[in-house]
């Protein structure tokens, strides 16, 4: 499948690449902007940003695969990160993560049938505070509980 | 702020940061003094703004305590090549949350704080480099610097605000879910556009950092406490908490607390304070078992030894750990140590960037075996072998990752033996037997291999 950058996210990339001496600096940002437009980090993604930043296809995979936010298949409309990392640990975590596959009925990297949600567990978000915490997409739940947990993804639903 | 409870001073909070309503917007921030720090330093030379950072006693809030503005004055005065700043918030060390405080509360004051490190080590740019999970805190951080652009505090609009010769750009990186970029040197790499391998040291930043030019990096909580010392002076901070340490810290406590959240208190604060009169105690008045004083990967306190501990960088070596982020995390009695440990251990298999054989090869050994207790399929031996690998992790790598894997495995165990004895038994029955090569490609049953 081919890929092309839109033009606006063409602007974002060259702007992102006036932020530094370098244009391969840019390789993160313009993966970013990928996943934005793609919905996840493809050969001929890397290929694309390859070209535009004028380096190696292999460098651009090995910044991809070295960073965990870069999906390499598709996502669900809502990608959900259940941090299970010691202080959501000890405020139940690990259960919100069982809640959640449960209700959802997928494990871990699997999409819902309508492709709405997605499950991956990570490590600590920097939310220690509000533990314990999901994440959809990049907005934090913090201070869950199941139940708040189960409104959390009715609401999501509805939202579609 | 003061905590007052009752008729009681607690003790005095929010000295560096403090807590106005709308701080985080540029108009409230400038009817507070905002941006006259940047003017006063701009007043003097470089160098007397090195020597005022290094007068207050200001070491670095990211870990390792480094002296300031002593790293200010490792960067070379007369060279012809750009100088960069680095500015920390990758912030991935699990139970440290202190600074997305600054980013959403205070931008402003991180930024002017760029601003005059960047004066004082000759930089004209300086990058931000912030954690990807904190895409929405980005947002408030961006938002305040295209404020700053639009009013000619950053960029080359400075010259004409400040009158001077001087600007600085500033810029945010956008990390992609690396603990391991909170490693300076795999920060630069990260920023660079690589994967975020750590370097060798030699040689430093300061000489050969971001793209072979001359490099600082500083903590976002460090940053920030710059312009508080050139506003009020290198004395005024150096008089607040221990003198060996001064200043304020950003203590974030999570776990099992009442009131967990984050807290700016005068280094040197008792531990015990925090958790009992900030945080208003354990739940259930429940006995503390034990108690992580500054994220993950520092070496774990006993709850019955912390009568008298001091929050600070001496008063903690002392006490057998190390300040850290200042990420306390506190765990009740029932807490299952094993459990947290073998979650511990499996953050820095996870994050292991895999360069160092030690390290990439030492923490899924470590996970493996606390599997096993984790699981009471353990034995006494298995808690010496523990040790032993940590042991053989610790100092052989390249970056500090090893020994952040080594410490709590090696500390805890060693400080809870009494704990980790009830988790293993005397003798066990694995299901597949214990052995250290691969058996993923055999055919032979198990049974029957035997090692004589």
């Amino acid at each position: 499948m081919e890929f092309k950058f839109t033009e606006d996210n063409i602007k974002r990339i060259e702007k992102s690449i006036s932020k530094y001496p370098e244009k391969k600096a840019a390789v993160m940002d313009a993966l970013y902007v990928a996943q934005e437009q793609n919905g996840y980090i493809t050969n001929e993604v890397m290929e694309e940003i390859a070209k535009i930043l004028e380096m190696p296809v292999s460098d651009v995979y090995g910044v991809a695969t070295f960073y965990t936010m870069y999906h390499k298949k598709p996502v669900g409309k809502y990608h959900l990160q259940v941090c299970t990392n010691v202080s959501c640990m000890l405020k139940g975590g690990m259960e919100l993560l069982k809640q959640l596959k449960d209700e959802l009925g997928i494990e871990e990297s699997e999409v819902t049938s309508d492709g709405l949600f997605s499950i991956e567990e990570v490590e600590c978000m920097g939310a220690c505070g509000g533990a314990p915490m999901i994440s959809a997409n990049y907005d934090y739940y913090e201070n869950l509980t199941p139940e708040k947990l189960r409104n959390l993804i009715n609401d999501l639903r509805k939202k579609g | 702020m003061i905590l007052e409870k009752k008729d009681e001073i607690i003790m005095e909070l929010n000295i560096v940061l403090p807590k106005i309503k709308d701080l985080h917007k540029i108009d409230v921030y400038i009817k507070n003094d905002g941006y006259q720090a940047i003017k006063k330093a701009l007043a003097m030379s470089p160098d007397d703004v090195i020597e005022e950072v290094k007068k207050s006693g200001l070491r670095g809030r990211g870990g390792a305590c480094f002296p300031t503005g002593l790293k200010w004055s490792f960067m070379p005065k007369n060279d012809n090549k750009p100088h960069y700043l680095c500015v920390n918030g990758d912030e991935s060390e699990p139970g440290s949350f202190k600074d997305r405080q600054i980013f959403e509360y205070n931008p402003h004051q991180m930024i002017e704080g760029i601003l005059i490190a960047c004066y004082a080590i000759r930089a004209n740019t300086a990058y931000i480099y912030i954690r990807g999970e904190y895409h929405n805190w980005i947002q408030m951080v961006q938002k305040a610097l295209d404020d700053a652009y639009e009013r000619g505090y950053v960029g080359e609009k400075m010259k004409e605000t400040f009158g001077t010769d001087f600007y600085c750009n500033i810029y945010i990186h956008k990390g992609a879910g690396a603990y391991i970029c909170g490693e300076e040197s795999a920060q630069m790499n990260s920023i660079e556009g690589k994967r975020g391998y750590p370097r060798v040291k030699p040689p430093f930043p300061a000489q050969n950092g971001l793209w072979g030019n001359p490099t600082t990096i500083n903590n976002v909580e460090t940053i920030t406490n710059v312009p508080a010392i050139i506003k009020n002076g290198a004395e005024w901070f150096a008089k607040i908490g221990e003198p060996t340490h001064p200043g304020t810290l950003l203590i974030g406590v999570s776990g099992h607390v009442n009131r967990p959240g984050v807290y700016e208190v005068p280094t040197g604060t008792l531990l015990t304070d925090i958790i009992y009169k900030l945080c208003d105690g354990v739940p259930n008045n429940k006995k503390i078992k034990c108690v992580i004083p500054g994220g993950s990967s520092m070496p774990p306190l006993r709850g019955d030894q912390l009568e008298g501990v001091k929050m600070d960088a001496e008063s903690l070596k002392k006490a057998g750990s190390a300040i850290g982020t200042g990420g306390v995390m506190v765990m009740d009695e029932d807490t299952d140590l094993s459990k947290v440990l073998l979650r511990i251990t499996h953050f820095y298999h996870h994050e292991s960037c895999g360069q160092c054989t030690p390290c990439r090869e030492g923490t899924g050994w470590l996970e493996k075996v606390l599997k096993r207790v984790a699981n009471r399929k353990a034995t006494s031996k298995d808690l010496n072998l523990l040790v032993d690998i940590a042991q053989n992790i610790e100092g052989r790598t390249i970056c500090a990752l090893g020994d952040a894997a080594a410490w709590p495995v090696k500390f805890m165990i060693q400080r809870f033996r009494d704990e980790f004895e009830k988790y293993v038994n005397e003798s066990v029955e694995l299901e597949y037997p214990n052995k250290v090569h691969s058996m993923r490609n055999t055919k032979i049953p198990l049974s029957h291999l035997i090692i004589k």
